[in-house]
């Protein structure tokens, strides 16, 4: 018998496919729609939905809407989207109750407001002298609202209303909340029981109940709060009620943050001889506040949002106000959808933009972390 | 120079490390009797506040007449409800009325948390897709609804639901479904004796499902051999009442709705108030749990998921026993305060005239005049709910929390 070695001959495997293209348009289609059999499936059946509704929805807000304030021709067969309606009544959506002629003021005013909002939002303008640009800014506003000074006659609270109530019950409870958020939360983390338990009380309280029964607190119950005789103007009871509500939030946010810093921190000041309010101001609210930054711009773009509220508590701002245009025209009425769509637009501009800059901050913050 | 040795008398000031004072716990320098000196001035403000704030309102009730107490309760409310969960009528007292309205809210909000919960999960797991077009979508849909006051959302809802809708006269039909100005008509079973059996199936169901489980459990932790934890115990509870229902002669009987001259009659019906409510609430609550749950997913670290594929689990294990553990530690505070944020959003139905509890505080206090009272019923209810929310999650948040040292 013989014994056979089995000899292996080296075979070298079939090379491998050159790599295909992995740039360029054609290749993200590739990996990103029809990357496997799911893929492509979930592709195909969403285009085809897409393509169904899109062509409906561009005809009847663009290519058959009727842009001009008739509302015959909004009232036609196959009209679409009446957009008229806004052409028509957008001073009263936009304004209010202002008196007409007068409304270069509420427009000059929040441009003003607006332009400070956008450079409080700048680097460049973080100085020692920003907050003297708010007092006087806030007081051009007033000044320009209310009148009775230079000149201007005289336009009491309840005919304000639209864009500029939204913004300025906005930026005003955010201004004023912050403090009484930072003196709430550093309460509620301190070693006295009293002060602890009060912050606390403050805050659950707060947290606990709607926006709007805050409202109806402010516009019903604060009358009774006041000594007989003194009458409290129903913007600035509203304006207290958004205020305490969004310091409640805004505190709960900067304890986040002050429970962030380490413990060494605090241990480290004391050793320096640091007192408590130095401490908190030299060593923790600086590196607090930073980490807390995109939590309370949230919270401003919350406090946005629920500014709406106050128009249950009949103030007209931006939808009182449309709500007020369109109700009291019964030939306009029909289209109070298309209304509501272009408020929601301006909503959405205003918050859509400052949760984009929320992000940016959040990155800007988180580099000193990236290494 | 003069030099210390050993036994020189040390300079001033050091000599207090020797001696310290004697410590005088009512001066100023103390740290304590500082803090009880701004509590005691805390404890006065606020007293003083709280106690100027009744005053007023006490001096300003009896200026004005204002009747006060809880005692208005007992009378008839006088309105109508348009919808409740049970009976209710005008003549039936205003505590009745709140309780129709705290029902009523708690109906859209526990309907509209669940409902929120799987569209808002299913929407956050989208942003991981590898399909470029569900990512895009899931990430426009969360855009759009966030940026959007939910009041304005729900006002829209109610204006599709009232003026884009057909009349009823009209409706839409889809099998036995109607959807028409007068909200969503919808076949609902008739009740029949039979159908109690199916409850009787349930208790022995649900005893023999739980003792499965125990055994699987304790099987798993002594072998190692994983069972079917969730899915055969579920499976056994709904075979029980199916038999048990299938027992008691299989009632399938329905009543449907049909097209009557004015309106949809008989079946079950949804008015358009609630279908406003819910879907607002429900759309807008999702975009947030969607990003909640985006967050979540993204907070589990990546070696973790390949680890767990190293181990050699496989993707729907990887999922179970990997990641979701740890994600849902990251969710799950969160998503409560997303729950309370839709229970508390509820009271905005107060806009559209859905009968909620803030809706009917209001019409009480319109009747009656008594705010305060009206009010604290209101932030009562809201609450209760949020701080037993609160105790709940303080609990879970203890036992699920990494044990560290």
């Amino acid at each position: 018998m013989t014994t056979t070695t089995q000899t292996t001959v080296f075979q070298p495997i079939a090379a491998r496919p050159a790599p295909v293209n992995t740039e360029g348009a054609l290749a993200w289609i590739r990996a990103n729609l029809f990357g496997d059999w799911k893929t492509s499936l979930a592709t195909i059946v969403i285009g085809a939905v897409l393509l169904r509704l899109l062509p409906g929805l561009v005809d009847w807000a663009f290519l058959s809407a009727v842009w001009q304030p008739s509302f015959d021709a909004c009232r036609a067969d196959g009209a679409g989207a009446c957009w008229g309606v806004i052409v028509e009544k957008y001073r009263v959506i936009i304004f209010g109750r202002y008196p007409f002629e007068e409304q270069w003021r509420p427009l000059v005013a929040t441009a003003l407001l607006i332009a400070l909002l956008v450079a409080s939002c700048i680097r460049y303008f973080w100085k020692a002298w920003l907050p003297v640009l708010w007092v006087v800014v806030l007081g051009l506003f007033f000044a320009l609202m209310y009148g009775n000074v230079a000149g201007l006659s005289q336009v009491d609270t309840d005919r304000w209303g639209g864009l500029p109530l939204t913004i300025l019950l906005a930026s005003l409870s955010l201004v004023a909340s912050f403090p009484i958020a930072l003196l709430v939360a550093l309460g509620r983390r301190s070693n006295l029981p009293a002060i602890k338990t009060f912050c606390t009380i403050y805050v659950e309280l707060i947290r606990g109940v709607p926006l709007i029964s805050v409202l109806f607190m402010a516009s019903f119950m604060f009358p009774l709060f006041m000594p007989p005789g003194v009458k409290i103007d129903v913007l600035l009871r509203v304006l207290v009620g958004i205020t305490l509500f969004a310091a409640a939030y805004s505190a709960e946010v900067i304890r986040g943050g002050l429970q962030a810093v380490p413990k060494g921190q605090v241990e480290a000041a004391a050793t320096l001889g640091l007192t408590y309010w130095q401490t908190q101001r030299k060593i923790v609210l600086p590196q607090a506040l930073a980490m807390v930054v995109p939590g309370i711009m949230n919270n401003f773009i919350s406090t946005f949002k629920d500014t709406s509220l106050v128009t249950i508590v009949s103030l007209y701002e931006l939808m009182g106000a449309m709500s007020l245009a369109l109700n009291s025209d019964a030939d306009w009425r029909p289209f109070t959808i298309e209304g509501y769509i272009f408020i929601a637009l301006i909503y959405f501009v205003f918050c859509f933009s400052m949760s984009r800059y929320s992000h940016w901050v959040e990155k800007q913050v988180n580099k000193s972390k990236l290494r | 120079m003069r030099r210390f040795s050993f036994r020189d008398t040390p300079p001033e000031g050091t000599m207090a490390q020797d001696n310290p004072p004697k410590k005088n716990n009512w001066s100023w320098r103390s740290q304590a009797f500082r803090g009880l000196i701004y509590q005691v001035i805390a404890i006065t403000v606020i007293a003083g506040v709280v106690w100027f704030l009744a005053h007023n309102t006490l001096t300003n009730m009896r200026v004005r007449g204002i009747q006060s107490g809880f005692d208005f309760l007992g009378q008839a409310a006088g309105f109508d409800i348009g919808e409740s969960l049970f009976p209710f009528d005008s003549g039936e007292s205003y505590w009745r009325a709140f309780w129709v309205g705290v029902t009523n809210t708690l109906r859209v909000a526990v309907l509209g948390i669940v409902l929120a919960t799987v569209l808002g999960t299913l929407l956050g797991v989208g942003r991981f897709s590898r399909n470029a077009l569900v990512r895009g979508l899931c990430l426009s849909y969360v855009e759009f609804f966030r940026n959007i006051p939910v009041l304005l959302q729900l006002l829209m809802w109610y204006v599709i639901m009232t003026e884009v809708l057909p009349m009823s006269s009209e409706a839409w039909q889809i099998g036995h479904f109607f959807l028409s100005k007068g909200g969503v008509n919808y076949p609902i079973p008739v009740w029949q004796t039979g159908q109690l059996w199916a409850a009787y199936g349930l208790l022995p169901g649900l005893l023999l499902g739980w003792l499965y489980r125990r055994w699987a459990v304790a099987r798993f932790e002594a072998t190692g051999q994983p069972r079917s934890m969730v899915v055969l115990p579920l499976l056994i509870v709904l075979l029980a009442s199916l038999a048990g229902w299938a027992l008691g002669g299989a009632p399938t009987e329905f009543n449907f709705p049909k097209r009557g001259e004015f309106a949809i009659e008989n079946g079950g019906a949804l008015t358009p108030e609630f279908m406003a409510v819910l879907l607002g609430l429900t759309l807008y609550t999702a975009s947030f749990i969607a990003e909640v749950v985006r967050g979540g997913i993204a907070s589990v670290a990546r070696g973790q998921s390949e680890a767990a594929s190293a181990l050699g689990l496989n993707k729907a294990q990887e999922m179970r026993l990997v990641m979701l553990p740890q994600a849902l530690r990251v969710i799950i505070p969160p998503l409560t305060n997303q729950y309370l944020n839709l229970t508390k959003n509820s009271s905005l139905a107060v806009a559209i005239g859905y009968p909620d509890v803030v809706s009917i505080a209001n019409t009480a206090l319109n009747q009656t005049g008594r705010a305060v009272e009206c009010i604290a019923i209101v932030m009562l209810v809201y609450l209760t709910t949020s701080l037993g929310t609160a105790l709940l999650m303080n609990w879970y948040n203890s036992r699920s929390a990494i044990k560290e040292r």
